[in-house]
């Protein structure tokens, strides 16, 4: 019996390998070409550092990712605070007029059609009268990623033990008092994983971003896309791999915080 | 308890910012769309700004509703290339959601029966890819896919084609595409209800004669439905207005609508056309996304 529950049959680990193979296989190999010294980006060439060199020289990318970062920065800023405060409201604010609509306003973002999103914000952008930047990439951006933290906050919320808050209260804390010395301490791992989620995410999108941009402020994923329809580049592979490379960097981090938060058994003990 | 409610009141106040911020910034401008969608196009006007005049105001409001037309709707309609596109999405998104489960049920499994302290690394292994840049990973496949890219190389050396074979600019490259990009959005639902079957009933399936097969059939597949629902949800609704991969790997003979909504937009500046494509695309996704907010609301919420 045991063998059946716990045992992995050859099969399971087949679709397991595979699946991991498909999903990684293609990236590997984007970052070993990135590397390669030939000017066509099929023929290998030998190992070369020159199509980091080609990026670091122009400067229209330069701008496009020093432009990216800064929106990431502050966008996933602004969503973690409004997103958290969502997923206080959702998790511990019982029913409330309106809640609804609320949950339903956080939710649909992570489906909704990346067109729809960003045409739906242009038209607002206009109708205000907006000048088109900076600003109105990372209100879209906000928009769009403080859903994520909503949903990574609200389920670790979920998942604590009210009764330390409760116990907070009944000791005469008031509930902003409790909730600030007890119940945040506790969700900071899962406050900083969302934090680094929107980050990422407002890093890697193209479709909003275009839609609310101005002239003259493109992103770095705006600039690859449109270098990627003309063709495969080396430089782009290179430029692919650094955003991978700066990435990882932050998903290690984020792993860390989620390790501390113990996300893994839902049933964990909060202390 | 009591404690409890005192913790709800201050609680609900933490809504007002975010709940302000959505009805600005997602809600309100879902209206601009309606309204646009029903304006007219402005030939004589510069090809996009001023087709509609929200700065004069409210009063304004009157006169704005008597312009209102239906034209884009019917244009959409009627025109048998509009049509085209919307059937196609909803052909890609089915097909697509469908290859996604049939590839991502047996990885899910795969995962929950692996020894415990190996399921948190896999999951680590399959969340990574959606971290990475969404961008890159197509652009990997079209590393691979072009003309003289790894994959013909391959089939040429072991001799399976003579020539080269065209990959890029089709359908089975698109499918490529959205599978891959999708993939971890099936696999993490499903884990999520497949790791919490309880082992135990398995067990007594077999233990009652059930042969492996069945045991999957009628125990584990039918408690696994929740995470099917998630998983397809997730996956079919932003499939249908999928833009990116069906631009970069699709030929250019046939479109989805959030290509046409992008080309109406960007290339052809018709506003309002591109606002009707958004409205139309928007009432096809209103099922499936009630379906998947009362998903969401029970697994996320519990007691509500």
């Amino acid at each position: 019996m045991a063998r059946r529950v716990n045992g992995i049959s050859r099969f399971n680990v087949t679709a397991l390998a595979l699946g991991l193979a498909f999903l990684y296989l293609p990236i590997v190999i984007l970052v070993i070409y990135s590397f390669n010294a030939s000017r066509l980006v099929t023929v290998w060439g030998g190992w070369s550092l020159r199509w980091y060199a080609e990026f670091f020289n122009d400067r229209a990318m330069l701008d496009a990712a020093w432009m990216s970062l800064r929106v990431a920065a502050v966008s996933a800023t602004l969503a973690t605070l409004l997103g958290t405060l969502g997923a206080v409201a959702l998790a511990r604010g019982g029913r409330f007029r309106g809640r609804a609509l609320f949950s339903g306003m956080l939710y649909s973002p992570l489906v909704m059609p990346e067109v729809i999103s960003g045409l739906s914000l242009l038209l607002l952008f206009v109708a205000l009268d907006a000048e088109r930047g900076f600003w109105t990439v990372t209100i879209a951006h906000t928009t769009l990623t403080m859903c994520f933290v909503t949903v990574v906050v609200q389920s670790r919320l979920a998942s604590l033990d009210r009764s330390l808050e409760e116990a907070a209260m009944d000791l005469g804390c008031d509930p902003v008092r409790a909730f600030l010395s007890v119940t945040l301490p506790l969700i900071i791992p899962a406050i900083s994983a969302g934090w680094m989620l929107a980050f990422t995410l407002s890093l890697d999108d193209v479709v909003i971003a275009s839609f609310t941009t101005g002239p003259g402020s493109a992103t770095l994923p705006i600039r690859i896309y449109s270098e990627v329809r003309l063709g495969v580049k080396p430089e782009i592979n290179a430029i692919c791999t650094m955003v991978i490379a700066f990435i990882a960097v932050v998903i290690v981090a984020a792993s860390f915080a989620s390790k501390l938060s113990s996300s893994q058994g839902e049933s964990a003990a909060p202390l | 308890m009591s404690a409890r409610n005192i913790f709800a009141r201050p609680a609900r106040y933490a809504a007002i910012a975010p709940y302000l911020w959505m009805v600005l910034f997602f809600l309100v401008p879902f209206g601009f769309v309606l309204k646009i969608s029903l304006s007219q196009t402005a030939i004589a006007q510069p090809p996009y700004l001023p087709l509609f005049e929200f700065t004069e105001g409210w009063g304004a409001l009157k006169a704005a509703f008597a312009a209102l037309s239906l034209d884009n709707f019917r244009l959409l309609i009627s025109d048998n290339l509009y049509i085209a596109t919307y059937l196609r999405s909803l052909v890609v998104a089915v097909t697509s959601t469908l290859i996604l489960l049939l590839i991502g049920y047996p990885i899910a499994y795969g995962m929950a029966r692996l020894p415990q302290r190996w399921q948190g690394v896999a999951m680590m292994l399959v969340i990574v890819p959606f971290w990475t840049s969404f961008l890159i990973r197509i652009y990997a496949w079209i590393n691979i896919l072009q003309h003289d890219g790894l994959l013909n190389k391959i089939l040429l050396a072991l001799h399976l084609v003579s020539v080269p074979v065209v990959w890029l600019s089709t359908d089975s490259a698109m499918y490529l595409g959205i599978v891959y990009s999708y993939l971890p959005f099936m696999i993490l639902p499903l884990y999520a209800t497949l790791a919490k079957l309880d082992p135990a009933l398995l067990e007594a399936a077999s233990d009652l004669g059930a042969a492996p097969l069945a045991t999957f059939w009628l125990v584990t597949f039918p408690l696994s439905l929740p995470g099917v629902g998630a998983g397809v949800l997730l996956c079919f609704i932003p499939i249908v207005g999928e833009f990116v991969i069906p631009d970069l790997l699709a030929g250019s003979s046939s479109m989805m609508i959030g290509q046409t909504l992008w080309l109406e937009f960007f290339t052809n500046k018709d506003w309002p056309v591109a606002s009707a494509a958004a409205v139309a695309l928007l009432l096809l996704l209103v099922p499936p996304l009630l379906l998947y907010d009362r998903l969401q609301r029970r697994t996320l919420q519990g007691e509500g």
